[in-house]
Protein backbone atom coordinates (compact mmCIF):
# COMPACT_ATOMS: atom_id res chain seq x y z
CA UNK A 1 0.00 0.00 0.00
CA UNK A 2 2.85 2.25 0.75
CA UNK A 3 4.59 1.87 -2.48
CA UNK A 4 1.20 2.04 -4.51
CA UNK A 5 1.02 5.55 -2.45
CA UNK A 6 4.62 6.29 -3.53
CA UNK A 7 3.91 5.76 -7.18
CA UNK A 8 0.77 7.49 -7.23
CA UNK A 9 2.58 10.33 -6.14
CA UNK A 10 5.60 10.17 -8.28
CA UNK A 11 3.14 9.84 -11.25
CA UNK A 12 1.21 13.16 -10.07
CA UNK A 13 4.42 14.73 -9.61
CA UNK A 14 5.62 13.67 -13.42
CA UNK A 15 2.41 14.67 -14.71
CA UNK A 16 2.64 18.52 -13.45
CA UNK A 17 5.91 18.27 -14.67
CA UNK A 18 5.11 17.48 -18.20
CA UNK A 19 2.46 20.09 -17.78
CA UNK A 20 5.13 23.02 -17.03
CA UNK A 21 7.81 21.57 -18.68
CA UNK A 22 8.55 23.22 -22.29
CA UNK A 23 9.91 25.72 -24.91
CA UNK A 24 7.83 28.42 -24.18
CA UNK A 25 9.64 29.12 -21.04
CA UNK A 26 6.56 29.95 -18.77
CA UNK A 27 6.94 29.78 -15.32
CA UNK A 28 4.57 26.79 -13.67
CA UNK A 29 1.92 28.70 -11.73
CA UNK A 30 1.33 30.53 -14.24
CA UNK A 31 0.94 27.95 -17.03
CA UNK A 32 -1.61 25.67 -14.46
CA UNK A 33 -3.79 28.82 -13.98
CA UNK A 34 -4.05 29.36 -17.93
CA UNK A 35 -4.90 25.43 -18.26
CA UNK A 36 -7.74 25.41 -15.12
CA UNK A 37 -9.07 28.95 -15.49
CA UNK A 38 -8.88 29.14 -19.60
CA UNK A 39 -8.60 32.94 -20.60
CA UNK A 40 -8.56 32.30 -23.76
CA UNK A 41 -4.99 33.41 -24.69
CA UNK A 42 -2.54 31.61 -26.93
CA UNK A 43 -0.93 30.32 -23.09
CA UNK A 44 -4.09 28.29 -22.75
CA UNK A 45 -4.41 26.82 -26.34
CA UNK A 46 -0.76 25.58 -25.94
CA UNK A 47 -1.95 24.09 -22.34
CA UNK A 48 -5.03 22.85 -23.44
CA UNK A 49 -4.23 21.57 -27.20
CA UNK A 50 -0.34 20.97 -26.96
CA UNK A 51 1.02 19.74 -23.22
CA UNK A 52 -2.24 18.51 -22.08
CA UNK A 53 -2.84 16.07 -24.82
CA UNK A 54 0.78 15.18 -24.38
CA UNK A 55 1.24 14.24 -20.81
CA UNK A 56 -2.10 12.34 -20.92
CA UNK A 57 -1.38 9.86 -23.40
CA UNK A 58 1.74 9.53 -21.73
CA UNK A 59 -0.03 8.42 -18.65
CA UNK A 60 -2.19 6.43 -20.34
CA UNK A 61 -0.10 4.46 -22.60
CA UNK A 62 2.44 3.82 -19.84
CA UNK A 63 0.35 2.74 -17.96
CA UNK A 64 -1.45 0.31 -20.43
CA UNK A 65 2.56 -0.85 -21.26
CA UNK A 66 3.20 -1.77 -17.73
CA UNK A 67 -0.10 -3.36 -16.99
CA UNK A 68 0.11 -5.23 -19.88
CA UNK A 69 3.75 -6.19 -19.51
CA UNK A 70 2.71 -7.63 -15.90
CA UNK A 71 -0.14 -9.55 -17.05
CA UNK A 72 1.89 -11.48 -19.97
CA UNK A 73 4.94 -11.97 -17.64
CA UNK A 74 2.19 -13.10 -15.03
CA UNK A 75 0.47 -15.94 -17.36
CA UNK A 76 3.55 -17.02 -19.51
CA UNK A 77 5.25 -17.53 -16.01
CA UNK A 78 8.67 -15.59 -17.62
CA UNK A 79 10.27 -12.08 -16.70
CA UNK A 80 11.35 -11.56 -20.15
CA UNK A 81 7.73 -11.77 -21.87
CA UNK A 82 6.35 -7.88 -22.65
CA UNK A 83 3.47 -7.02 -24.53
CA UNK A 84 4.43 -7.13 -27.70
CA UNK A 85 5.22 -10.55 -27.54
CA UNK A 86 1.61 -11.74 -28.88
CA UNK A 87 1.90 -9.69 -32.32
CA UNK A 88 -0.52 -7.32 -31.27
CA UNK A 89 2.37 -3.84 -31.38
CA UNK A 90 3.69 -5.91 -34.73
CA UNK A 91 0.29 -5.69 -36.53
CA UNK A 92 -0.92 -2.01 -35.38
CA UNK A 93 2.50 -0.93 -36.48
CA UNK A 94 1.71 -2.06 -40.03
CA UNK A 95 -1.23 -0.90 -40.42
CA UNK A 96 -0.12 2.52 -39.15
CA UNK A 97 2.73 1.65 -42.02
CA UNK A 98 0.09 1.27 -44.74
CA UNK A 99 -1.86 4.22 -43.90
CA UNK A 100 1.66 6.19 -44.31
CA UNK A 101 2.60 4.46 -47.82
CA UNK A 102 -0.76 5.26 -49.21
CA UNK A 103 -1.07 8.80 -48.39
CA UNK A 104 -4.00 7.92 -46.48
CA UNK A 105 -2.38 9.57 -42.96
CA UNK A 106 -1.89 12.81 -44.95
CA UNK A 107 -5.16 12.56 -46.55
CA UNK A 108 -7.40 11.86 -43.20
CA UNK A 109 -6.04 12.89 -39.77
CA UNK A 110 -7.18 9.52 -37.99
CA UNK A 111 -6.72 6.89 -40.88
CA UNK A 112 -3.34 6.31 -38.80
CA UNK A 113 -4.49 5.47 -35.89
CA UNK A 114 -7.66 3.70 -37.55
CA UNK A 115 -5.86 1.27 -39.85
CA UNK A 116 -3.30 0.85 -36.65
CA UNK A 117 -6.64 -0.39 -34.43
CA UNK A 118 -7.42 -2.59 -37.43
CA UNK A 119 -4.18 -4.12 -38.01
CA UNK A 120 -3.89 -5.12 -33.99
CA UNK A 121 -7.08 -6.64 -34.57
CA UNK A 122 -6.06 -8.50 -37.76
CA UNK A 123 -2.95 -9.69 -36.06
CA UNK A 124 -4.34 -11.04 -32.88
CA UNK A 125 -7.59 -12.58 -34.47
CA UNK A 126 -5.05 -14.41 -36.73
CA UNK A 127 -3.10 -15.36 -33.39
CA UNK A 128 -5.84 -16.89 -31.73
CA UNK A 129 -6.61 -18.67 -34.80
CA UNK A 130 -3.14 -20.56 -34.85
CA UNK A 131 -2.77 -20.94 -30.92
CA UNK A 132 -6.15 -22.85 -30.94
CA UNK A 133 -8.62 -23.10 -28.76
CA UNK A 134 -6.53 -25.26 -25.75
CA UNK A 135 -5.33 -23.54 -22.78
CA UNK A 136 -2.01 -23.61 -23.39
CA UNK A 137 0.59 -20.99 -23.34
CA UNK A 138 3.65 -22.51 -25.63
CA UNK A 139 0.86 -22.21 -28.91
CA UNK A 140 0.15 -19.02 -27.81
CA UNK A 141 4.02 -17.76 -27.89
CA UNK A 142 4.65 -19.46 -30.75
CA UNK A 143 1.58 -17.75 -32.71
CA UNK A 144 2.44 -14.37 -31.59
CA UNK A 145 6.12 -14.92 -32.92
CA UNK A 146 4.72 -15.92 -35.95
CA UNK A 147 3.00 -13.06 -35.99
CA UNK A 148 5.05 -10.36 -35.14
CA UNK A 149 7.66 -11.79 -37.83
CA UNK A 150 4.87 -12.12 -40.50
CA UNK A 151 3.58 -8.12 -39.19
CA UNK A 152 7.66 -7.34 -39.55
CA UNK A 153 8.52 -8.80 -42.71
CA UNK A 154 5.91 -6.50 -44.56
CA UNK A 155 6.40 -3.65 -42.90
CA UNK A 156 10.30 -3.97 -44.38
CA UNK A 157 8.19 -4.83 -47.94
CA UNK A 158 6.30 -1.81 -47.80
CA UNK A 159 9.67 0.71 -46.53
CA UNK A 160 11.76 -1.77 -49.38
CA UNK A 161 8.99 -0.44 -52.30
CA UNK A 162 8.15 3.21 -51.10
CA UNK A 163 9.36 5.05 -53.93
CA UNK A 164 8.88 8.29 -51.94
CA UNK A 165 11.79 8.61 -49.93
CA UNK A 166 9.86 11.41 -47.77
CA UNK A 167 7.16 8.24 -46.97
CA UNK A 168 9.84 6.40 -45.89
CA UNK A 169 11.30 8.86 -43.77
CA UNK A 170 7.87 9.40 -41.97
CA UNK A 171 7.02 5.87 -41.75
CA UNK A 172 10.79 5.39 -40.13
CA UNK A 173 10.51 7.91 -37.79
CA UNK A 174 6.80 7.18 -37.15
CA UNK A 175 8.00 3.42 -36.04
CA UNK A 176 10.26 4.71 -33.27
CA UNK A 177 7.00 6.23 -31.17
CA UNK A 178 6.30 9.64 -30.14
CA UNK A 179 4.09 11.78 -28.47
CA UNK A 180 4.54 15.30 -30.05
CA UNK A 181 2.05 16.87 -31.69
CA UNK A 182 -1.00 14.35 -30.45
CA UNK A 183 -4.42 15.97 -30.04
CA UNK A 184 -6.95 15.54 -27.81
CA UNK A 185 -8.83 13.83 -30.63
CA UNK A 186 -5.93 11.31 -30.02
CA UNK A 187 -6.72 10.81 -26.47
CA UNK A 188 -10.74 10.35 -26.99
CA UNK A 189 -9.56 7.49 -29.71
CA UNK A 190 -7.45 5.63 -27.47
CA UNK A 191 -8.96 5.68 -24.06
CA UNK A 192 -12.04 4.04 -24.75
CA UNK A 193 -10.23 1.04 -25.83
CA UNK A 194 -7.93 1.64 -23.35
CA UNK A 195 -10.73 1.40 -20.39
CA UNK A 196 -12.09 -2.02 -21.93
CA UNK A 197 -8.38 -3.48 -22.00
CA UNK A 198 -7.86 -2.19 -18.30
CA UNK A 199 -10.97 -3.60 -17.37
CA UNK A 200 -9.97 -6.94 -18.87
CA UNK A 201 -6.53 -7.43 -17.12
CA UNK A 202 -7.44 -5.98 -14.28
CA UNK A 203 -9.83 -8.83 -13.59
CA UNK A 204 -6.81 -11.67 -14.51
CA UNK A 205 -5.26 -11.34 -10.86
CA UNK A 206 -6.66 -14.39 -9.06
CA UNK A 207 -6.16 -16.40 -12.35
CA UNK A 208 -2.17 -15.50 -12.31
CA UNK A 209 -1.74 -15.95 -8.64
CA UNK A 210 -3.06 -19.77 -9.00
CA UNK A 211 -1.04 -19.88 -12.36
CA UNK A 212 2.41 -19.32 -9.72
CA UNK A 213 1.89 -23.42 -9.31
CA UNK A 214 1.67 -23.90 -12.93
CA UNK A 215 -1.28 -24.29 -14.83
CA UNK A 216 -2.23 -28.04 -13.80
CA UNK A 217 -2.46 -26.81 -10.43
CA UNK A 218 -4.42 -23.03 -11.21
CA UNK A 219 -6.85 -25.39 -13.11
CA UNK A 220 -7.62 -27.61 -10.26
CA UNK A 221 -7.99 -24.49 -8.14
CA UNK A 222 -10.82 -23.58 -10.34
CA UNK A 223 -9.37 -21.25 -12.82
CA UNK A 224 -10.44 -21.70 -16.29
CA UNK A 225 -7.10 -21.40 -18.45
CA UNK A 226 -9.42 -20.94 -21.88
CA UNK A 227 -11.06 -17.83 -20.73
CA UNK A 228 -7.81 -16.58 -18.62
CA UNK A 229 -6.33 -16.38 -21.93
CA UNK A 230 -8.80 -15.04 -24.01
CA UNK A 231 -9.45 -12.15 -21.24
CA UNK A 232 -5.29 -11.18 -21.38
CA UNK A 233 -5.13 -11.48 -25.44
CA UNK A 234 -8.35 -8.94 -25.85
CA UNK A 235 -6.85 -6.81 -22.83
CA UNK A 236 -3.54 -6.45 -24.43
CA UNK A 237 -4.83 -6.34 -27.58
CA UNK A 238 -7.12 -3.61 -26.91
CA UNK A 239 -4.36 -1.48 -24.61
CA UNK A 240 -1.18 -2.03 -26.72
CA UNK A 241 -3.24 -2.11 -30.19
CA UNK A 242 -4.61 1.86 -28.85
CA UNK A 243 -1.74 2.83 -27.59
CA UNK A 244 0.61 1.50 -30.82
CA UNK A 245 -1.89 3.40 -33.06
CA UNK A 246 -1.72 7.15 -31.12
CA UNK A 247 2.30 6.89 -30.45
CA UNK A 248 3.63 4.32 -32.55
CA UNK A 249 5.89 1.48 -30.98
CA UNK A 250 7.22 2.47 -27.55
CA UNK A 251 9.53 -0.72 -26.16
CA UNK A 252 11.13 -1.32 -22.84
CA UNK A 253 8.46 0.29 -20.67
CA UNK A 254 6.16 -3.13 -20.41
CA UNK A 255 9.79 -5.36 -19.81
CA UNK A 256 11.44 -3.14 -17.81
CA UNK A 257 8.84 -2.09 -15.42
CA UNK A 258 7.03 -5.44 -14.12
CA UNK A 259 10.68 -6.31 -12.90
CA UNK A 260 11.87 -3.54 -11.49
CA UNK A 261 8.60 -3.66 -9.51
CA UNK A 262 8.58 -7.38 -8.52
CA UNK A 263 10.70 -7.52 -5.46
CA UNK A 264 8.47 -4.77 -4.41
CA UNK A 265 5.49 -6.51 -3.93
CA UNK A 266 6.81 -9.50 -2.84
CA UNK A 267 6.45 -10.94 -6.15
CA UNK A 268 2.48 -10.82 -6.18
CA UNK A 269 1.43 -11.90 -10.10
CA UNK A 270 -2.12 -9.64 -9.13
CA UNK A 271 -0.17 -7.05 -6.60
CA UNK A 272 2.02 -6.37 -9.76
CA UNK A 273 -0.62 -5.57 -11.89
CA UNK A 274 -1.41 -1.87 -10.77
CA UNK A 275 2.21 -1.93 -9.14
CA UNK A 276 3.13 -1.34 -12.62
CA UNK A 277 0.51 0.22 -14.79
CA UNK A 278 1.07 3.58 -12.03
CA UNK A 279 5.20 2.40 -12.46
CA UNK A 280 5.07 2.40 -16.36
CA UNK A 281 2.79 5.75 -16.51
CA UNK A 282 5.64 7.22 -14.06
CA UNK A 283 8.13 5.61 -17.07
CA UNK A 284 7.13 7.37 -19.95
CA UNK A 285 6.19 10.31 -18.68
CA UNK A 286 9.97 11.04 -16.99
CA UNK A 287 11.16 9.56 -20.63
CA UNK A 288 8.74 12.31 -22.25
CA UNK A 289 10.09 14.88 -20.12
CA UNK A 290 13.59 13.88 -20.97
CA UNK A 291 13.05 13.35 -24.82
CA UNK A 292 11.78 17.29 -24.39
CA UNK A 293 14.64 18.78 -22.25
CA UNK A 294 18.16 16.77 -23.60
CA UNK A 295 17.71 17.89 -27.04
CA UNK A 296 14.82 20.57 -27.51
CA UNK A 297 15.56 21.48 -30.98
CA UNK A 298 15.66 18.21 -32.33
CA UNK A 299 12.38 16.13 -31.81
CA UNK A 300 13.95 13.00 -29.91
CA UNK A 301 11.90 10.33 -30.14
CA UNK A 302 10.15 8.87 -27.09
CA UNK A 303 10.68 5.09 -28.34
CA UNK A 304 14.33 5.81 -28.38
CA UNK A 305 15.08 7.31 -25.24
CA UNK A 306 12.80 4.27 -23.43
CA UNK A 307 14.90 2.34 -25.26
CA UNK A 308 17.66 4.27 -24.41
CA UNK A 309 16.90 4.00 -20.66
CA UNK A 310 15.11 0.77 -20.65
CA UNK A 311 18.23 -1.15 -22.39
CA UNK A 312 20.67 -0.71 -19.71
CA UNK A 313 18.09 -1.31 -16.76
CA UNK A 314 17.58 -4.12 -18.19
CA UNK A 315 21.26 -5.28 -18.59
CA UNK A 316 21.91 -4.26 -15.03
CA UNK A 317 18.79 -6.81 -13.81
CA UNK A 318 20.04 -9.31 -15.35
CA UNK A 319 23.43 -8.91 -13.67
CA UNK A 320 21.73 -9.06 -10.73
CA UNK A 321 20.04 -11.82 -11.40
CA UNK A 322 23.19 -13.34 -12.37
CA UNK A 323 24.80 -12.98 -8.73
CA UNK A 324 21.79 -14.25 -7.37
CA UNK A 325 21.80 -17.92 -8.84
CA UNK A 326 25.28 -18.07 -7.90
CA UNK B 1 -20.16 -41.23 1.34
CA UNK B 2 -18.06 -41.27 -1.34
CA UNK B 3 -15.74 -38.78 -2.10
CA UNK B 4 -14.75 -39.97 -5.76
CA UNK B 5 -16.39 -42.36 -7.99
CA UNK B 6 -14.66 -43.48 -10.97
CA UNK B 7 -16.25 -45.94 -13.13
CA UNK B 8 -15.02 -47.51 -16.80
CA UNK B 9 -12.77 -44.33 -16.82
CA UNK B 10 -10.83 -44.89 -19.82
CA UNK B 11 -7.69 -42.35 -21.16
CA UNK B 12 -6.36 -42.56 -24.72
CA UNK B 13 -3.83 -40.54 -25.37
CA UNK B 14 -2.14 -39.58 -28.68
CA UNK B 15 -4.17 -43.02 -29.85
CA UNK B 16 -2.41 -44.77 -27.30
CA UNK B 17 -4.12 -46.77 -24.54
CA UNK B 18 -2.78 -45.33 -21.35
CA UNK B 19 -5.52 -46.43 -18.71
CA UNK B 20 -8.51 -48.74 -19.71
CA UNK B 21 -12.32 -49.37 -17.38
CA UNK B 22 -11.04 -48.35 -14.14
CA UNK B 23 -13.73 -48.65 -11.86
CA UNK B 24 -13.42 -47.75 -8.00
CA UNK B 25 -14.62 -45.48 -5.40
CA UNK B 26 -13.30 -43.64 -2.37
CA UNK B 27 -14.79 -43.17 1.15
CA UNK B 28 -14.36 -40.83 3.83
CA UNK B 29 -11.65 -41.63 6.27
CA UNK B 30 -9.38 -43.92 3.70
CA UNK B 31 -5.66 -43.03 2.94
CA UNK B 32 -5.00 -44.26 -0.76
CA UNK B 33 -1.70 -45.16 -2.18
CA UNK B 34 -2.20 -45.22 -6.04
CA UNK B 35 1.27 -48.08 -6.65
CA UNK B 36 2.23 -49.05 -9.84
CA UNK B 37 5.25 -48.87 -12.04
CA UNK B 38 6.66 -46.25 -14.27
CA UNK B 39 4.26 -45.46 -17.15
CA UNK B 40 1.56 -47.46 -15.50
CA UNK B 41 -0.63 -44.65 -15.51
CA UNK B 42 -0.95 -42.99 -11.61
CA UNK B 43 -0.66 -39.40 -12.80
CA UNK B 44 -2.97 -39.85 -15.98
CA UNK B 45 -5.49 -41.34 -13.69
CA UNK B 46 -5.52 -38.62 -10.96
CA UNK B 47 -5.60 -36.06 -13.87
CA UNK B 48 -8.56 -37.75 -15.20
CA UNK B 49 -10.30 -38.26 -12.03
CA UNK B 50 -10.06 -34.06 -12.01
CA UNK B 51 -11.20 -33.51 -15.35
CA UNK B 52 -7.79 -32.34 -16.21
CA UNK B 53 -7.37 -34.86 -19.23
CA UNK B 54 -10.19 -35.82 -21.76
CA UNK B 55 -11.52 -39.34 -21.12
CA UNK B 56 -14.34 -41.43 -21.16
CA UNK B 57 -16.17 -43.00 -18.72
CA UNK B 58 -17.40 -41.06 -15.54
CA UNK B 59 -15.77 -40.00 -13.03
CA UNK B 60 -17.71 -37.58 -10.07
CA UNK B 61 -14.97 -35.05 -9.33
CA UNK B 62 -14.82 -34.25 -13.03
CA UNK B 63 -18.59 -33.62 -13.61
CA UNK B 64 -18.61 -30.86 -10.99
CA UNK B 65 -18.42 -27.26 -11.92
CA UNK B 66 -14.34 -26.36 -11.38
CA UNK B 67 -15.30 -23.88 -8.65
CA UNK B 68 -17.39 -26.52 -6.88
CA UNK B 69 -14.61 -29.37 -7.74
CA UNK B 70 -11.90 -26.60 -6.10
CA UNK B 71 -14.03 -26.47 -2.96
CA UNK B 72 -14.29 -30.73 -2.98
CA UNK B 73 -10.86 -32.01 -4.26
CA UNK B 74 -7.53 -30.35 -3.77
CA UNK B 75 -4.45 -31.17 -6.35
CA UNK B 76 -0.46 -31.09 -5.68
CA UNK B 77 1.02 -32.26 -9.32
CA UNK B 78 4.41 -33.85 -9.32
CA UNK B 79 6.15 -30.57 -11.13
CA UNK B 80 6.75 -28.59 -8.22
CA UNK B 81 6.47 -25.10 -10.00
CA UNK B 82 6.90 -22.31 -8.45
CA UNK B 83 7.06 -19.46 -10.59
CA UNK B 84 8.10 -16.43 -8.56
CA UNK B 85 9.86 -15.42 -5.59
CA UNK B 86 6.74 -15.72 -3.21
CA UNK B 87 7.29 -15.94 0.44
CA UNK B 88 6.19 -19.74 1.78
CA UNK B 89 3.16 -18.39 3.34
CA UNK B 90 2.36 -16.44 0.29
CA UNK B 91 2.57 -19.84 -1.81
CA UNK B 92 0.80 -21.45 1.02
CA UNK B 93 -2.52 -19.08 0.44
CA UNK B 94 -2.50 -19.45 -2.66
CA UNK B 95 -4.01 -22.83 -1.76
CA UNK B 96 -7.45 -20.07 -0.39
CA UNK B 97 -8.01 -18.97 -4.01
CA UNK B 98 -11.17 -20.82 -4.61
CA UNK B 99 -12.69 -19.37 -1.57
CA UNK B 100 -11.15 -15.69 -1.93
CA UNK B 101 -12.36 -13.22 -4.96
CA UNK B 102 -8.55 -11.48 -4.52
CA UNK B 103 -5.61 -12.63 -2.73
CA UNK B 104 -5.14 -9.05 -1.27
CA UNK B 105 -7.95 -9.59 1.19
CA UNK B 106 -7.74 -12.97 2.83
CA UNK B 107 -10.22 -13.54 5.77
CA UNK B 108 -9.63 -14.92 9.61
CA UNK B 109 -10.46 -18.02 8.20
CA UNK B 110 -8.34 -18.26 5.64
CA UNK B 111 -5.36 -17.48 7.67
CA UNK B 112 -6.45 -20.33 10.06
CA UNK B 113 -6.22 -22.53 7.23
CA UNK B 114 -2.60 -20.95 6.57
CA UNK B 115 -1.54 -21.09 9.91
CA UNK B 116 -2.54 -25.17 10.40
CA UNK B 117 -1.12 -26.25 7.01
CA UNK B 118 2.15 -24.34 7.45
CA UNK B 119 2.65 -26.17 11.52
CA UNK B 120 1.82 -29.27 9.90
CA UNK B 121 4.10 -29.35 7.48
CA UNK B 122 6.83 -28.27 9.88
CA UNK B 123 7.27 -24.82 8.00
CA UNK B 124 6.38 -21.97 10.44
CA UNK B 125 10.17 -20.98 10.85
CA UNK B 126 11.03 -20.31 7.12
CA UNK B 127 7.35 -19.07 7.06
CA UNK B 128 8.81 -15.64 5.52
CA UNK B 129 11.80 -17.12 3.02
CA UNK B 130 11.31 -17.18 -0.95
CA UNK B 131 9.99 -20.56 -1.98
CA UNK B 132 11.88 -20.51 -4.78
CA UNK B 133 14.82 -20.64 -2.78
CA UNK B 134 14.65 -23.29 -0.86
CA UNK B 135 15.62 -27.00 -1.78
CA UNK B 136 13.57 -29.55 -3.34
CA UNK B 137 12.34 -31.72 -0.28
CA UNK B 138 11.74 -28.17 1.29
CA UNK B 139 9.36 -26.71 -1.73
CA UNK B 140 7.85 -29.72 -1.77
CA UNK B 141 6.62 -29.74 1.98
CA UNK B 142 5.73 -26.02 0.59
CA UNK B 143 3.21 -27.49 -1.82
CA UNK B 144 2.00 -29.82 0.42
CA UNK B 145 1.04 -27.38 3.24
CA UNK B 146 -0.46 -25.31 -0.24
CA UNK B 147 -2.72 -28.31 -1.21
CA UNK B 148 -3.66 -28.83 2.67
CA UNK B 149 -4.89 -24.81 2.96
CA UNK B 150 -7.00 -25.43 0.19
CA UNK B 151 -8.88 -27.68 2.95
CA UNK B 152 -10.81 -30.07 0.83
CA UNK B 153 -12.78 -33.25 1.86
CA UNK B 154 -10.52 -34.95 -0.65
CA UNK B 155 -6.54 -34.36 -1.49
CA UNK B 156 -4.81 -35.92 -4.88
CA UNK B 157 -1.12 -35.50 -4.61
CA UNK B 158 1.42 -36.86 -7.22
CA UNK B 159 4.59 -38.37 -5.93
CA UNK B 160 4.07 -35.98 -2.61
CA UNK B 161 7.16 -37.82 -1.17
CA UNK B 162 9.88 -38.01 -3.35
CA UNK B 163 12.67 -36.19 -2.74
CA UNK B 164 12.06 -35.78 1.02
CA UNK B 165 14.15 -36.40 3.65
CA UNK B 166 13.35 -39.84 6.03
CA UNK B 167 11.85 -37.78 8.72
CA UNK B 168 9.95 -35.38 6.40
CA UNK B 169 9.08 -38.46 4.41
CA UNK B 170 6.89 -40.00 7.66
CA UNK B 171 5.74 -37.08 8.94
CA UNK B 172 4.24 -36.52 5.67
CA UNK B 173 2.11 -39.63 5.56
CA UNK B 174 1.45 -39.02 9.15
CA UNK B 175 -0.40 -35.48 7.80
CA UNK B 176 -2.44 -37.26 5.71
CA UNK B 177 -3.13 -40.10 8.33
CA UNK B 178 -4.68 -37.21 10.40
CA UNK B 179 -6.58 -35.77 7.61
CA UNK B 180 -8.33 -39.25 7.37
CA UNK B 181 -8.91 -39.23 10.95
CA UNK B 182 -11.42 -36.33 10.52
CA UNK B 183 -12.92 -38.06 7.95
CA UNK B 184 -11.00 -36.19 4.69
CA UNK B 185 -9.36 -38.49 2.30
CA UNK B 186 -6.15 -38.52 0.76
CA UNK B 187 -5.26 -40.45 -2.66
CA UNK B 188 -1.33 -40.36 -3.09
CA UNK B 189 0.65 -41.74 -5.73
CA UNK B 190 4.11 -42.87 -4.05
CA UNK B 191 7.06 -45.31 -5.38
CA UNK B 192 8.15 -46.09 -2.00
CA UNK B 193 6.25 -48.93 -1.26
CA UNK B 194 7.07 -49.25 2.14
CA UNK B 195 5.68 -45.91 2.89
CA UNK B 196 2.88 -47.55 1.06
CA UNK B 197 2.56 -50.51 2.87
CA UNK B 198 3.09 -48.75 6.42
CA UNK B 199 0.80 -45.84 6.11
CA UNK B 200 -2.09 -46.43 3.62
CA UNK B 201 -5.78 -47.86 4.95
CA UNK B 202 -5.96 -49.19 0.73
CA UNK B 203 -3.29 -49.40 -1.87
CA UNK B 204 -4.64 -49.14 -5.56
CA UNK B 205 -2.33 -50.94 -7.85
CA UNK B 206 -2.04 -50.15 -11.85
CA UNK B 207 -0.36 -51.96 -14.61
CA UNK B 208 -0.62 -52.66 -17.86
CA UNK B 209 -3.22 -49.69 -18.46
CA UNK B 210 -5.71 -50.81 -15.79
CA UNK B 211 -6.58 -51.40 -12.26
CA UNK B 212 -4.90 -54.76 -11.06
CA UNK B 213 -5.66 -55.04 -7.67
CA UNK B 214 -7.70 -52.69 -5.12
CA UNK B 215 -7.21 -53.54 -1.25
CA UNK B 216 -5.83 -53.25 2.46
CA UNK B 217 -1.78 -53.50 1.39
CA UNK B 218 -1.71 -56.61 2.74
CA UNK B 219 -4.32 -58.20 -0.06
CA UNK B 220 -2.37 -55.74 -2.58
CA UNK B 221 1.20 -56.49 -2.21
CA UNK B 222 1.34 -60.71 -2.74
CA UNK B 223 4.35 -62.39 -4.09
CA UNK B 224 2.73 -62.98 -7.29
CA UNK B 225 1.56 -59.61 -7.92
CA UNK B 226 4.71 -58.13 -7.04
CA UNK B 227 6.67 -60.32 -9.83
CA UNK B 228 4.47 -59.78 -12.55
CA UNK B 229 3.10 -56.21 -12.13
CA UNK B 230 6.60 -54.34 -10.77
CA UNK B 231 9.04 -57.50 -11.48
CA UNK B 232 10.49 -57.72 -8.12
CA UNK B 233 10.88 -59.96 -4.96
CA UNK B 234 10.37 -58.55 -1.46
CA UNK B 235 10.03 -59.07 2.02
CA UNK B 236 7.16 -57.99 3.52
CA UNK B 237 6.16 -59.01 7.33
CA UNK B 238 3.70 -57.55 9.90
CA UNK B 239 5.61 -57.21 12.89
CA UNK B 240 5.22 -55.66 16.35
CA UNK B 241 6.01 -52.42 14.95
CA UNK B 242 3.69 -52.70 12.32
CA UNK B 243 3.92 -53.76 8.66
CA UNK B 244 7.22 -53.62 7.19
CA UNK B 245 7.68 -54.00 3.50
CA UNK B 246 11.29 -54.38 1.69
CA UNK B 247 12.33 -54.90 -1.74
CA UNK B 248 14.83 -57.25 -2.55
CA UNK B 249 15.84 -58.15 -5.74
CA UNK B 250 14.52 -57.94 -9.67
CA UNK B 251 12.76 -60.64 -11.39
CA UNK B 252 15.15 -61.97 -13.83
Amino acid sequence: MRLMGMLSALVVVLFLGSLVIGPAGIGPAESLSALINGDGGPLTLVMREIRLPRALLAVMIGASLGLAGAAMQGYLRNPLAEPGLIGVSGSAAFGAVLAIHTGAAAAFALALPLTALLGAAVGVFVVMALAGPGGTSLSLILAGIAVSALAAALTSLVLNLSSNPFAANEIVFWMMGSLADRSMTHVWLALPFMIVGWLLLSRLGRGLDALTLGEDAAQAMGVRLGRLRLGLISGVTCVVGAGTAVAGAIGFVGLVVPHILRPLVGAHPSRLLWASALGGAAMVLAADIAARMILPSRDLKLGVVTALIGAPLFLHLILKLRRERI
Amino acid sequence: MSLLTLSKLSVTLQRRDVLRDVCFEIGSGELVGLIGPNGAGKTTLMRASLGLVPFSGQSSLASLPEAERAKHAAWMPQSREVAWPLSVQTVVMLGRIPYLSSMLAPSEEDHAAVEGALAQMDLVHMRDRAATRLSGGEQARVLIARAMAQQTPLLLADEPVAGLDPAHQIATMQSFKALTDVGKSCLVSLHDLGLAARHCTRLIMLGKGGLVADGPPSEVLTKARLAEVFGITAWYQTTDDGPVYQPLDVVK
